[in-house]
Protein backbone atom coordinates (compact mmCIF):
# COMPACT_ATOMS: atom_id res chain seq x y z
CA UNK A 1 0.00 0.00 0.00
CA UNK A 2 1.41 3.36 -0.92
CA UNK A 3 0.44 5.91 1.60
CA UNK A 4 1.92 9.17 2.60
CA UNK A 5 2.77 9.03 6.26
CA UNK A 6 4.81 12.19 6.48
CA UNK A 7 2.01 14.48 7.74
CA UNK A 8 1.29 11.98 10.48
CA UNK A 9 4.89 11.66 11.50
CA UNK A 10 5.54 15.36 11.52
CA UNK A 11 2.40 15.85 13.54
CA UNK A 12 3.60 13.28 16.00
CA UNK A 13 7.03 14.73 16.62
CA UNK A 14 5.41 18.09 17.26
CA UNK A 15 3.43 16.73 20.20
CA UNK A 16 4.72 16.85 23.71
CA UNK A 17 3.09 14.66 26.30
CA UNK A 18 2.77 17.44 28.78
CA UNK A 19 -0.10 15.95 30.76
CA UNK A 20 2.25 13.74 32.74
CA UNK A 21 -0.10 10.76 32.65
CA UNK A 22 1.26 7.25 32.40
CA UNK A 23 -1.00 6.12 29.57
CA UNK A 24 0.46 2.62 29.45
CA UNK A 25 -0.54 1.85 33.01
CA UNK A 26 -3.88 3.63 32.63
CA UNK A 27 -4.67 1.39 29.67
CA UNK A 28 -4.00 -1.63 31.84
CA UNK A 29 -6.91 -0.52 34.01
CA UNK A 30 -9.28 -1.20 31.11
CA UNK A 31 -9.63 -4.95 30.52
CA UNK A 32 -11.66 -4.43 27.35
CA UNK A 33 -8.72 -2.83 25.56
CA UNK A 34 -7.32 -6.36 25.22
CA UNK A 35 -10.17 -7.36 22.89
CA UNK A 36 -9.02 -7.94 19.32
CA UNK A 37 -11.84 -7.43 16.83
CA UNK A 38 -11.13 -9.47 13.67
CA UNK A 39 -7.68 -10.20 15.09
CA UNK A 40 -6.68 -6.51 15.17
CA UNK A 41 -6.00 -4.36 18.22
CA UNK A 42 -9.15 -2.60 19.40
CA UNK A 43 -9.05 1.13 18.78
CA UNK A 44 -11.98 2.44 20.75
CA UNK A 45 -12.93 5.92 19.56
CA UNK A 46 -16.61 5.88 20.50
CA UNK A 47 -16.26 7.30 23.99
CA UNK A 48 -19.01 9.88 23.53
CA UNK A 49 -21.48 7.04 23.05
CA UNK A 50 -20.22 5.28 26.15
CA UNK A 51 -16.81 5.07 27.74
CA UNK A 52 -15.08 1.84 28.68
CA UNK A 53 -14.96 0.77 32.32
CA UNK A 54 -11.82 0.48 34.40
CA UNK A 55 -11.19 -2.58 36.53
CA UNK A 56 -11.75 -0.44 39.64
CA UNK A 57 -15.37 0.13 38.64
CA UNK A 58 -15.98 -3.44 37.53
CA UNK A 59 -14.45 -4.69 40.80
CA UNK A 60 -16.58 -2.38 42.93
CA UNK A 61 -19.73 -3.74 41.29
CA UNK A 62 -18.58 -7.32 41.65
CA UNK A 63 -17.61 -6.73 45.28
CA UNK A 64 -21.05 -5.35 45.94
CA UNK A 65 -22.85 -8.35 44.46
CA UNK A 66 -20.45 -10.84 46.05
CA UNK A 67 -20.14 -9.39 49.52
CA UNK A 68 -22.47 -6.46 50.14
CA UNK A 69 -25.72 -7.05 48.28
CA UNK A 70 -28.82 -5.91 50.18
CA UNK A 71 -31.53 -3.33 49.73
CA UNK A 72 -30.69 0.13 51.00
CA UNK A 73 -32.31 2.45 53.53
CA UNK A 74 -34.65 -0.20 54.85
CA UNK A 75 -32.73 -3.06 56.42
CA UNK A 76 -31.72 -3.56 60.00
CA UNK A 77 -29.19 -6.22 59.15
CA UNK A 78 -25.46 -6.14 58.53
CA UNK A 79 -25.49 -6.31 54.74
CA UNK A 80 -28.11 -3.64 54.41
CA UNK A 81 -26.02 -1.31 56.53
CA UNK A 82 -22.91 -1.95 54.44
CA UNK A 83 -24.82 -1.45 51.20
CA UNK A 84 -26.48 1.71 52.51
CA UNK A 85 -23.16 3.17 53.62
CA UNK A 86 -21.58 2.52 50.24
CA UNK A 87 -24.62 3.89 48.46
CA UNK A 88 -24.70 7.08 50.51
CA UNK A 89 -20.95 7.49 50.19
CA UNK A 90 -21.25 7.33 46.41
CA UNK A 91 -23.72 10.20 46.45
CA UNK A 92 -21.28 12.25 48.50
CA UNK A 93 -18.47 11.46 46.09
CA UNK A 94 -20.61 12.75 43.26
CA UNK A 95 -21.47 15.82 45.30
CA UNK A 96 -17.80 16.69 45.82
CA UNK A 97 -16.92 15.80 42.25
CA UNK A 98 -19.16 18.54 40.85
CA UNK A 99 -18.78 20.70 43.96
CA UNK A 100 -22.45 20.74 44.96
CA UNK A 101 -23.16 22.43 48.28
CA UNK A 102 -25.16 19.49 49.68
CA UNK A 103 -25.39 15.78 48.98
CA UNK A 104 -29.18 16.05 48.90
CA UNK A 105 -28.79 18.18 45.79
CA UNK A 106 -27.67 15.05 43.95
CA UNK A 107 -30.66 13.08 42.66
CA UNK A 108 -29.89 9.63 41.28
CA UNK A 109 -31.92 8.72 38.21
CA UNK A 110 -31.80 6.03 35.54
CA UNK A 111 -29.84 8.15 33.06
CA UNK A 112 -29.07 11.57 31.68
CA UNK A 113 -32.27 11.30 29.67
CA UNK A 114 -34.36 10.64 32.75
CA UNK A 115 -32.70 13.53 34.57
CA UNK A 116 -33.89 15.95 31.90
CA UNK A 117 -37.32 14.36 31.77
CA UNK A 118 -37.58 14.73 35.53
CA UNK A 119 -36.96 18.44 35.31
CA UNK A 120 -39.26 18.99 32.32
CA UNK A 121 -42.00 16.98 33.94
CA UNK A 122 -41.74 18.07 37.58
CA UNK A 123 -40.43 21.63 37.34
CA UNK A 124 -42.02 22.27 33.95
CA UNK A 125 -45.34 20.75 34.94
CA UNK A 126 -45.54 22.81 38.13
CA UNK A 127 -43.99 26.14 37.20
CA UNK A 128 -44.24 26.58 33.42
CA UNK A 129 -47.44 27.31 31.57
CA UNK A 130 -49.15 28.55 28.45
CA UNK A 131 -47.01 31.01 26.52
CA UNK A 132 -43.92 30.66 28.71
CA UNK A 133 -40.80 30.41 26.60
CA UNK A 134 -38.11 27.76 26.87
CA UNK A 135 -34.84 28.59 25.15
CA UNK A 136 -32.82 25.73 23.65
CA UNK A 137 -30.03 25.76 21.08
CA UNK A 138 -29.68 24.22 17.65
CA UNK A 139 -27.07 21.74 18.93
CA UNK A 140 -29.20 19.94 21.52
CA UNK A 141 -29.32 16.18 21.84
CA UNK A 142 -32.79 14.78 21.19
CA UNK A 143 -33.04 14.10 24.91
CA UNK A 144 -32.91 17.85 25.52
CA UNK A 145 -35.52 18.57 22.85
CA UNK A 146 -38.24 15.96 23.07
CA UNK A 147 -39.02 16.32 26.81
CA UNK A 148 -39.69 20.01 26.17
CA UNK A 149 -41.87 19.18 23.19
CA UNK A 150 -43.86 16.83 25.42
CA UNK A 151 -44.24 19.70 27.85
CA UNK A 152 -45.34 21.94 25.00
CA UNK A 153 -48.12 19.48 24.17
CA UNK A 154 -49.23 19.40 27.78
CA UNK A 155 -48.75 22.97 28.95
CA UNK A 156 -48.58 25.10 25.81
CA UNK A 157 -45.06 26.37 26.44
CA UNK A 158 -43.20 27.88 23.48
CA UNK A 159 -39.79 26.60 22.35
CA UNK A 160 -37.20 29.07 21.08
CA UNK A 161 -34.01 27.89 19.42
CA UNK A 162 -30.71 29.79 19.58
CA UNK A 163 -28.80 29.37 16.30
CA UNK A 164 -25.31 27.96 15.79
CA UNK A 165 -22.60 29.39 13.51
CA UNK A 166 -20.63 27.51 10.84
CA UNK A 167 -17.94 26.56 13.34
CA UNK A 168 -20.56 24.97 15.57
CA UNK A 169 -20.72 27.66 18.26
CA UNK A 170 -23.86 29.20 19.72
CA UNK A 171 -24.33 32.68 18.28
CA UNK A 172 -24.40 34.51 21.59
CA UNK A 173 -25.88 37.76 20.25
CA UNK A 174 -28.88 35.77 19.04
CA UNK A 175 -29.03 33.82 22.27
CA UNK A 176 -29.19 37.09 24.15
CA UNK A 177 -31.77 38.51 21.80
CA UNK A 178 -33.98 35.44 22.25
CA UNK A 179 -33.88 35.80 26.03
CA UNK A 180 -36.94 37.88 26.80
CA UNK A 181 -39.44 38.62 29.53
CA UNK A 182 -41.33 35.45 28.64
CA UNK A 183 -38.25 33.22 28.87
CA UNK A 184 -38.78 31.11 31.96
CA UNK A 185 -36.36 28.30 31.28
CA UNK A 186 -33.09 27.79 29.40
CA UNK A 187 -31.84 24.28 28.64
CA UNK A 188 -28.48 24.01 26.92
CA UNK A 189 -25.91 21.34 26.25
CA UNK A 190 -22.61 22.06 28.05
CA UNK A 191 -20.46 20.12 25.58
CA UNK A 192 -21.94 19.07 22.24
CA UNK A 193 -21.79 15.32 21.69
CA UNK A 194 -21.90 15.78 17.92
CA UNK A 195 -19.36 18.60 17.54
CA UNK A 196 -17.36 18.77 20.75
CA UNK A 197 -18.15 22.47 21.22
CA UNK A 198 -17.72 23.60 24.81
CA UNK A 199 -20.39 26.21 25.35
CA UNK A 200 -19.79 29.34 27.46
CA UNK A 201 -22.02 28.08 30.23
CA UNK A 202 -21.13 30.67 32.83
CA UNK A 203 -22.09 33.43 30.44
CA UNK A 204 -25.25 31.55 29.48
CA UNK A 205 -26.26 31.17 33.12
CA UNK A 206 -25.47 34.81 33.89
CA UNK A 207 -27.57 36.06 30.96
CA UNK A 208 -30.41 33.66 31.68
CA UNK A 209 -30.54 34.57 35.37
CA UNK A 210 -30.49 38.26 34.51
CA UNK A 211 -33.55 37.58 32.36
CA UNK A 212 -35.19 35.74 35.24
CA UNK A 213 -34.92 32.26 33.72
CA UNK A 214 -33.93 28.98 35.35
CA UNK A 215 -31.11 27.04 33.65
CA UNK A 216 -30.44 23.36 33.02
CA UNK A 217 -27.12 22.25 31.58
CA UNK A 218 -27.06 18.89 29.81
CA UNK A 219 -23.56 17.94 30.87
CA UNK A 220 -23.40 14.34 29.66
CA UNK A 221 -20.29 15.15 27.61
CA UNK A 222 -18.79 17.72 29.98
CA UNK A 223 -18.41 15.84 33.24
CA UNK A 224 -16.16 13.10 31.74
CA UNK A 225 -13.76 15.67 30.28
CA UNK A 226 -13.71 18.88 32.31
CA UNK A 227 -13.65 20.03 35.90
CA UNK A 228 -17.29 20.90 36.50
CA UNK A 229 -18.14 23.16 39.44
CA UNK A 230 -21.88 23.70 39.78
CA UNK A 231 -21.51 26.47 42.36
CA UNK A 232 -19.08 28.37 40.21
CA UNK A 233 -21.28 27.96 37.12
CA UNK A 234 -24.34 28.75 39.26
CA UNK A 235 -26.65 26.63 37.07
CA UNK A 236 -29.95 25.54 38.60
CA UNK A 237 -29.94 22.03 37.16
CA UNK A 238 -27.16 19.94 35.69
CA UNK A 239 -27.57 16.43 34.31
CA UNK A 240 -24.96 13.84 33.48
CA UNK A 241 -24.46 10.25 32.44
CA UNK A 242 -22.20 8.01 34.55
CA UNK A 243 -21.78 5.50 31.71
CA UNK A 244 -19.96 8.15 29.70
CA UNK A 245 -17.60 8.81 32.62
CA UNK A 246 -16.30 5.27 33.13
CA UNK A 247 -19.21 4.17 35.31
CA UNK A 248 -21.99 1.70 34.58
CA UNK A 249 -25.07 2.12 32.41
CA UNK A 250 -28.51 2.36 33.95
CA UNK A 251 -27.93 5.33 36.22
CA UNK A 252 -27.94 9.06 35.77
CA UNK A 253 -27.35 12.12 37.90
CA UNK A 254 -29.37 15.25 38.32
CA UNK A 255 -27.82 18.06 40.30
CA UNK A 256 -30.38 20.65 41.37
CA UNK A 257 -30.33 23.55 43.77
CA UNK A 258 -32.04 22.45 46.97
CA UNK A 259 -34.47 25.36 46.98
CA UNK A 260 -35.80 24.22 43.60
CA UNK A 261 -36.03 20.56 44.57
CA UNK A 262 -37.94 21.57 47.68
CA UNK A 263 -40.54 23.43 45.65
CA UNK A 264 -40.85 20.81 42.94
CA UNK A 265 -43.50 18.07 43.14
CA UNK A 266 -42.42 14.41 43.04
CA UNK A 267 -41.95 12.91 39.65
CA UNK A 268 -42.68 9.28 40.36
CA UNK A 269 -44.54 7.68 43.23
CA UNK A 270 -43.59 4.62 45.22
CA UNK A 271 -41.46 3.34 48.05
CA UNK A 272 -38.53 5.35 49.45
CA UNK A 273 -39.98 8.67 48.26
CA UNK A 274 -42.50 8.84 51.10
CA UNK A 275 -42.45 9.48 54.83
CA UNK A 276 -45.86 8.02 55.51
CA UNK A 277 -48.75 6.76 53.48
CA UNK A 278 -52.41 6.49 54.27
CA UNK A 279 -55.09 6.18 51.64
CA UNK A 280 -56.12 9.73 52.47
CA UNK A 281 -52.77 11.44 52.49
CA UNK A 282 -49.12 10.75 51.76
CA UNK A 283 -46.25 12.70 53.25
CA UNK A 284 -43.28 12.96 50.90
CA UNK A 285 -39.79 12.14 52.00
CA UNK A 286 -36.95 14.64 52.36
CA UNK A 287 -34.55 15.49 49.55
CA UNK A 288 -33.27 13.81 47.54
CA UNK A 289 -35.45 10.79 48.27
CA UNK A 290 -38.59 12.60 47.21
CA UNK A 291 -37.33 12.07 43.66
CA UNK A 292 -36.04 8.53 44.04
CA UNK A 293 -39.03 6.22 44.17
CA UNK A 294 -38.41 2.52 44.38
CA UNK A 295 -35.31 0.43 44.89
CA UNK A 296 -32.47 2.29 43.18
CA UNK A 297 -29.76 0.85 40.96
CA UNK A 298 -27.56 0.15 43.97
CA UNK A 299 -24.76 -1.60 42.11
CA UNK A 300 -24.80 1.14 39.51
CA UNK A 301 -24.51 3.88 42.12
CA UNK A 302 -21.65 2.08 43.86
CA UNK A 303 -19.99 1.69 40.46
CA UNK A 304 -20.47 5.40 39.88
CA UNK A 305 -18.76 6.10 43.20
CA UNK A 306 -15.80 4.01 42.05
CA UNK A 307 -15.72 5.87 38.72
CA UNK A 308 -15.62 9.21 40.55
CA UNK A 309 -12.75 7.93 42.70
CA UNK A 310 -10.95 6.77 39.58
CA UNK A 311 -11.26 10.15 37.87
CA UNK A 312 -10.40 12.05 41.03
CA UNK A 313 -7.24 10.00 41.53
CA UNK A 314 -6.06 10.76 38.01
CA UNK A 315 -7.19 14.37 38.20
CA UNK A 316 -9.60 16.10 35.84
CA UNK A 317 -7.02 18.76 35.00
CA UNK A 318 -4.60 16.14 33.77
CA UNK A 319 -7.35 14.40 31.86
CA UNK A 320 -8.38 17.64 30.16
CA UNK A 321 -4.76 18.42 29.28
CA UNK A 322 -4.18 14.94 27.87
CA UNK A 323 -7.37 15.08 25.82
CA UNK A 324 -6.43 18.49 24.43
CA UNK A 325 -3.18 16.91 23.18
CA UNK A 326 -5.07 14.06 21.60
CA UNK A 327 -7.57 16.43 20.03
CA UNK A 328 -4.92 18.53 18.35
CA UNK A 329 -3.01 15.45 17.19
CA UNK A 330 -6.19 13.88 15.84
CA UNK A 331 -7.23 17.12 14.17
CA UNK A 332 -3.95 17.28 12.30
CA UNK A 333 -4.30 13.67 11.19
CA UNK A 334 -7.79 14.29 9.85
CA UNK A 335 -6.62 17.44 8.09
CA UNK A 336 -4.07 15.33 6.22
CA UNK A 337 -6.80 13.18 4.62
CA UNK A 338 -7.95 14.17 1.12
CA UNK A 339 -11.54 15.26 0.82
CA UNK A 340 -12.21 15.15 4.56
CA UNK A 341 -14.08 17.97 6.25
CA UNK A 342 -14.24 18.35 10.02
CA UNK A 343 -17.68 19.40 11.23
CA UNK A 344 -17.38 21.52 14.35
CA UNK A 345 -14.40 23.85 14.60
CA UNK A 346 -15.25 25.69 17.78
CA UNK A 347 -12.44 27.55 19.50
CA UNK A 348 -13.37 25.85 22.78
CA UNK A 349 -13.64 22.20 21.98
CA UNK A 350 -13.61 18.85 23.76
CA UNK A 351 -12.06 15.74 22.23
CA UNK A 352 -14.72 14.99 19.62
CA UNK A 353 -13.84 14.76 15.92
CA UNK A 354 -16.90 14.75 13.70
CA UNK A 355 -16.26 14.63 9.97
CA UNK A 356 -17.53 13.83 6.53
CA UNK A 357 -15.63 12.66 3.46
CA UNK A 358 -16.20 13.36 -0.20
CA UNK A 359 -15.47 9.78 -1.17
CA UNK A 360 -17.69 7.95 1.30
CA UNK A 361 -20.84 8.16 3.37
CA UNK A 362 -20.28 8.06 7.15
CA UNK A 363 -21.84 4.63 7.35
CA UNK A 364 -19.33 3.28 4.83
CA UNK A 365 -16.47 5.01 6.65
CA UNK A 366 -17.59 3.33 9.87
CA UNK A 367 -17.74 -0.03 8.12
CA UNK A 368 -14.19 0.17 6.71
CA UNK A 369 -12.86 1.38 10.07
CA UNK A 370 -14.62 -1.43 11.88
CA UNK A 371 -12.80 -3.95 9.72
CA UNK A 372 -9.58 -2.38 10.98
CA UNK A 373 -10.67 -2.81 14.59
CA UNK A 374 -11.50 0.88 14.93
CA UNK A 375 -14.78 1.75 16.64
CA UNK A 376 -16.33 5.08 15.71
CA UNK A 377 -19.92 6.18 15.42
CA UNK A 378 -21.64 7.07 12.18
CA UNK A 379 -25.00 8.75 12.13
CA UNK A 380 -26.83 11.81 13.33
CA UNK A 381 -25.76 11.31 16.97
CA UNK A 382 -29.30 12.05 18.18
CA UNK A 383 -28.86 15.62 16.94
CA UNK A 384 -30.94 15.68 13.77
CA UNK A 385 -31.70 19.43 13.91
CA UNK A 386 -27.96 20.08 14.09
CA UNK A 387 -27.33 17.84 11.07
CA UNK A 388 -30.05 19.77 9.23
CA UNK A 389 -28.30 23.00 10.21
CA UNK A 390 -25.13 21.76 8.51
CA UNK A 391 -27.07 20.33 5.56
CA UNK A 392 -25.75 16.81 6.07
CA UNK A 393 -27.57 13.59 6.95
CA UNK A 394 -24.86 12.26 9.23
CA UNK A 395 -21.24 12.46 10.27
CA UNK A 396 -18.56 9.99 11.21
CA UNK A 397 -17.45 10.72 14.77
CA UNK A 398 -14.28 9.73 16.55
CA UNK A 399 -14.63 10.67 20.22
CA UNK A 400 -11.45 10.44 22.23
CA UNK A 401 -10.71 9.74 25.83
CA UNK A 402 -7.52 10.11 27.81
CA UNK A 403 -6.76 6.40 27.46
CA UNK A 404 -6.49 6.74 23.70
CA UNK A 405 -3.04 7.10 22.16
CA UNK A 406 -1.30 8.84 19.29
CA UNK A 407 -0.68 5.39 17.78
CA UNK A 408 -4.42 4.77 17.74
CA UNK A 409 -4.95 8.05 15.93
CA UNK A 410 -2.28 7.03 13.43
CA UNK A 411 -4.28 3.85 12.86
CA UNK A 412 -7.37 6.00 12.32
CA UNK A 413 -5.47 8.05 9.75
CA UNK A 414 -4.26 4.95 7.90
CA UNK A 415 -7.79 3.52 7.84
CA UNK A 416 -9.16 6.78 6.46
CA UNK A 417 -6.61 6.63 3.65
CA UNK A 418 -7.97 3.18 2.99
CA UNK A 419 -11.49 4.59 2.80
CA UNK A 420 -10.29 6.90 0.05
CA UNK A 421 -8.62 3.98 -1.72
CA UNK A 422 -11.75 1.84 -1.63
CA UNK A 423 -14.22 4.56 -2.59
CA UNK A 424 -12.04 7.08 -4.41
CA UNK B 1 -10.56 -11.40 -0.33
CA UNK B 2 -10.67 -9.08 2.63
CA UNK B 3 -13.99 -8.58 4.31
CA UNK B 4 -14.62 -5.06 3.13
CA UNK B 5 -13.94 -6.07 -0.47
CA UNK B 6 -16.48 -8.86 -0.05
CA UNK B 7 -19.05 -6.24 0.92
CA UNK B 8 -17.98 -3.44 -1.40
CA UNK B 9 -17.72 -5.33 -4.67
CA UNK B 10 -16.59 -3.46 -7.77
CA UNK B 11 -20.09 -3.30 -9.21
CA UNK B 12 -21.38 -1.77 -5.97
CA UNK B 13 -18.64 0.85 -5.91
CA UNK B 14 -19.32 1.66 -9.55
CA UNK B 15 -23.05 2.14 -9.02
CA UNK B 16 -22.32 4.19 -5.91
CA UNK B 17 -20.09 6.51 -7.91
CA UNK B 18 -22.22 6.64 -11.04
CA UNK B 19 -25.78 5.77 -10.11
CA UNK B 20 -28.03 4.79 -13.04
CA UNK B 21 -31.49 6.24 -13.62
CA UNK B 22 -30.68 8.91 -11.06
CA UNK B 23 -32.68 12.11 -10.87
CA UNK B 24 -36.14 13.51 -10.36
CA UNK B 25 -38.85 12.25 -12.74
CA UNK B 26 -41.43 14.74 -13.93
CA UNK B 27 -45.01 13.51 -13.72
CA UNK B 28 -44.41 9.97 -12.53
CA UNK B 29 -47.40 7.66 -12.26
CA UNK B 30 -46.26 6.60 -8.82
CA UNK B 31 -43.64 7.76 -6.37
CA UNK B 32 -42.69 7.14 -2.79
CA UNK B 33 -40.07 8.23 -0.31
CA UNK B 34 -37.95 5.93 1.82
CA UNK B 35 -36.07 6.97 4.91
CA UNK B 36 -33.67 5.19 7.19
CA UNK B 37 -33.78 7.16 10.42
CA UNK B 38 -30.64 5.57 11.81
CA UNK B 39 -28.31 6.65 9.00
CA UNK B 40 -30.32 9.48 7.50
CA UNK B 41 -30.48 7.70 4.14
CA UNK B 42 -33.29 9.10 2.06
CA UNK B 43 -34.46 8.14 -1.42
CA UNK B 44 -37.40 8.83 -3.69
CA UNK B 45 -38.40 6.22 -6.24
CA UNK B 46 -40.43 7.23 -9.32
CA UNK B 47 -42.35 4.92 -11.64
CA UNK B 48 -44.11 5.07 -14.97
CA UNK B 49 -46.38 2.07 -15.46
CA UNK B 50 -48.33 1.17 -18.58
CA UNK B 51 -50.78 -1.73 -18.82
CA UNK B 52 -49.42 -3.16 -15.60
CA UNK B 53 -45.83 -3.14 -16.87
CA UNK B 54 -43.08 -0.98 -15.40
CA UNK B 55 -41.90 1.29 -18.21
CA UNK B 56 -39.55 3.61 -16.41
CA UNK B 57 -37.94 3.79 -12.98
CA UNK B 58 -35.87 6.57 -11.52
CA UNK B 59 -34.59 7.40 -8.10
CA UNK B 60 -32.94 10.28 -6.34
CA UNK B 61 -31.71 11.02 -2.85
CA UNK B 62 -28.66 10.25 -0.76
CA UNK B 63 -27.34 7.41 1.27
CA UNK B 64 -24.44 5.09 1.90
CA UNK B 65 -22.75 3.06 -0.82
CA UNK B 66 -24.88 0.01 -0.09
CA UNK B 67 -28.23 1.79 -0.16
CA UNK B 68 -27.37 3.92 -3.16
CA UNK B 69 -25.93 1.14 -5.30
CA UNK B 70 -28.83 -1.10 -4.36
CA UNK B 71 -31.25 1.58 -5.54
CA UNK B 72 -29.29 2.06 -8.74
CA UNK B 73 -29.03 -1.64 -9.56
CA UNK B 74 -32.70 -2.08 -8.73
CA UNK B 75 -33.68 0.51 -11.31
CA UNK B 76 -31.74 -1.34 -14.01
CA UNK B 77 -33.67 -4.55 -13.36
CA UNK B 78 -37.27 -3.46 -13.34
CA UNK B 79 -38.05 -2.30 -16.85
CA UNK B 80 -40.61 -4.58 -18.49
CA UNK B 81 -41.57 -6.29 -15.25
CA UNK B 82 -45.04 -6.55 -13.75
CA UNK B 83 -45.70 -5.57 -10.14
CA UNK B 84 -45.73 -9.24 -9.20
CA UNK B 85 -42.43 -9.91 -10.92
CA UNK B 86 -40.84 -6.93 -9.17
CA UNK B 87 -42.15 -8.13 -5.83
CA UNK B 88 -40.85 -11.65 -6.48
CA UNK B 89 -37.41 -10.29 -7.33
CA UNK B 90 -37.36 -8.38 -4.06
CA UNK B 91 -38.44 -11.47 -2.12
CA UNK B 92 -35.58 -13.44 -3.66
CA UNK B 93 -33.15 -10.61 -2.99
CA UNK B 94 -34.22 -10.22 0.61
CA UNK B 95 -34.14 -13.98 1.08
CA UNK B 96 -30.55 -14.03 -0.10
CA UNK B 97 -29.19 -11.13 1.95
CA UNK B 98 -30.90 -12.30 5.13
CA UNK B 99 -29.76 -15.89 4.72
CA UNK B 100 -26.96 -17.57 6.58
CA UNK B 101 -23.60 -16.67 4.99
CA UNK B 102 -23.02 -20.36 4.25
CA UNK B 103 -26.41 -20.97 2.67
CA UNK B 104 -26.60 -21.45 -1.07
CA UNK B 105 -28.86 -19.33 -3.24
CA UNK B 106 -30.26 -19.42 -6.74
CA UNK B 107 -27.78 -17.35 -8.70
CA UNK B 108 -29.86 -17.46 -11.84
CA UNK B 109 -32.91 -15.90 -10.28
CA UNK B 110 -30.89 -13.17 -8.59
CA UNK B 111 -28.74 -12.20 -11.55
CA UNK B 112 -26.86 -8.96 -10.89
CA UNK B 113 -28.17 -8.79 -7.35
CA UNK B 114 -25.62 -11.42 -6.36
CA UNK B 115 -23.09 -8.63 -5.81
CA UNK B 116 -24.93 -7.96 -2.54
CA UNK B 117 -24.28 -11.44 -1.15
CA UNK B 118 -21.59 -9.90 1.10
CA UNK B 119 -24.34 -8.12 3.02
CA UNK B 120 -25.12 -11.48 4.65
CA UNK B 121 -21.97 -11.01 6.74
CA UNK B 122 -23.20 -7.63 7.96
CA UNK B 123 -26.81 -7.94 9.16
CA UNK B 124 -26.85 -4.27 10.13
CA UNK B 125 -26.52 -3.37 6.45
CA UNK B 126 -29.64 -5.29 5.37
CA UNK B 127 -31.63 -2.13 6.05
CA UNK B 128 -29.38 -0.19 3.70
CA UNK B 129 -29.66 -2.78 0.93
CA UNK B 130 -33.45 -2.98 1.12
CA UNK B 131 -34.34 0.70 1.58
CA UNK B 132 -34.90 1.43 -2.13
CA UNK B 133 -36.82 -1.82 -2.56
CA UNK B 134 -39.18 -1.03 0.30
CA UNK B 135 -39.67 2.39 -1.26
CA UNK B 136 -40.39 0.75 -4.62
CA UNK B 137 -43.03 -1.50 -3.07
CA UNK B 138 -44.67 1.50 -1.44
CA UNK B 139 -44.68 3.31 -4.79
CA UNK B 140 -46.14 0.25 -6.53
CA UNK B 141 -48.92 0.14 -3.98
CA UNK B 142 -49.51 3.82 -4.53
CA UNK B 143 -48.77 4.60 -0.91
CA UNK B 144 -47.92 8.21 -0.46
CA UNK B 145 -46.46 7.94 3.00
CA UNK B 146 -42.78 7.80 3.77
CA UNK B 147 -41.65 4.26 4.39
CA UNK B 148 -38.98 3.46 6.85
CA UNK B 149 -36.72 0.48 7.24
CA UNK B 150 -36.47 1.01 10.96
C1 LIG C 1 -25.14 15.62 25.15
C2 LIG C 1 -25.95 14.41 25.48
N1 LIG C 1 -27.12 14.56 26.09
C3 LIG C 1 -27.86 13.50 26.42
C4 LIG C 1 -27.47 12.22 26.16
C5 LIG C 1 -28.36 11.09 26.55
O1 LIG C 1 -27.76 10.31 27.51
P1 LIG C 1 -28.36 8.89 27.89
O2 LIG C 1 -28.76 8.25 26.59
O3 LIG C 1 -27.24 8.21 28.54
O4 LIG C 1 -29.53 9.10 28.77
C6 LIG C 1 -26.24 12.02 25.53
C7 LIG C 1 -25.78 10.66 25.21
O5 LIG C 1 -25.88 10.17 24.12
C8 LIG C 1 -25.47 13.14 25.18
O6 LIG C 1 -24.31 12.99 24.56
Amino acid sequence: MTMSTSPLESAKTAVETSSGLDIESIREDFPILAVRPYGKPLVYLDNAATSQKPRQVIDAIRRYYEGENANVHRGIHYLSQVATEKFDAAREKVQHFVNAAHSHEIVLTSGNTESINLVASSYGGAFLGEGDEILLTHMEHHSNIVPWQLLREKMGVVLKIAPVNDDGEIIMEDFERLLGPKTKFVSVVYVSNALGTINPVKEIVRLAHAAGAVVLLDSAQAVPHLTVDVQDIDCDFLSFAPHKMFGPTGIGVLYAKAELLERMPPYKGGGDMIKSVTFEKTLYNDLPFKFEAGTPNIAGVIGLGAAVDYLTNIGMDKIAAREAELLSYGTRILESIDGLRIIGRAKEKASVLSFIMESAHPHDIGQILDQEGIAIRAGHHCTQPLMQRFGIPATARASLSFYNTEEELDALGAALHKVNEVFG
Amino acid sequence: MSNERALYQKVILDHNKSPRNFGVMEDPDFEAEGYNALCGDQFRVYLRIKDGIIEEVQFEGSGCAISKSSASIMTTLLKGKTREEAKLLFDNFKGMITSNPDASFDAKELGKLIVFSGVREFPIRVKCATLAWHTLLAALKGEADTVSTE
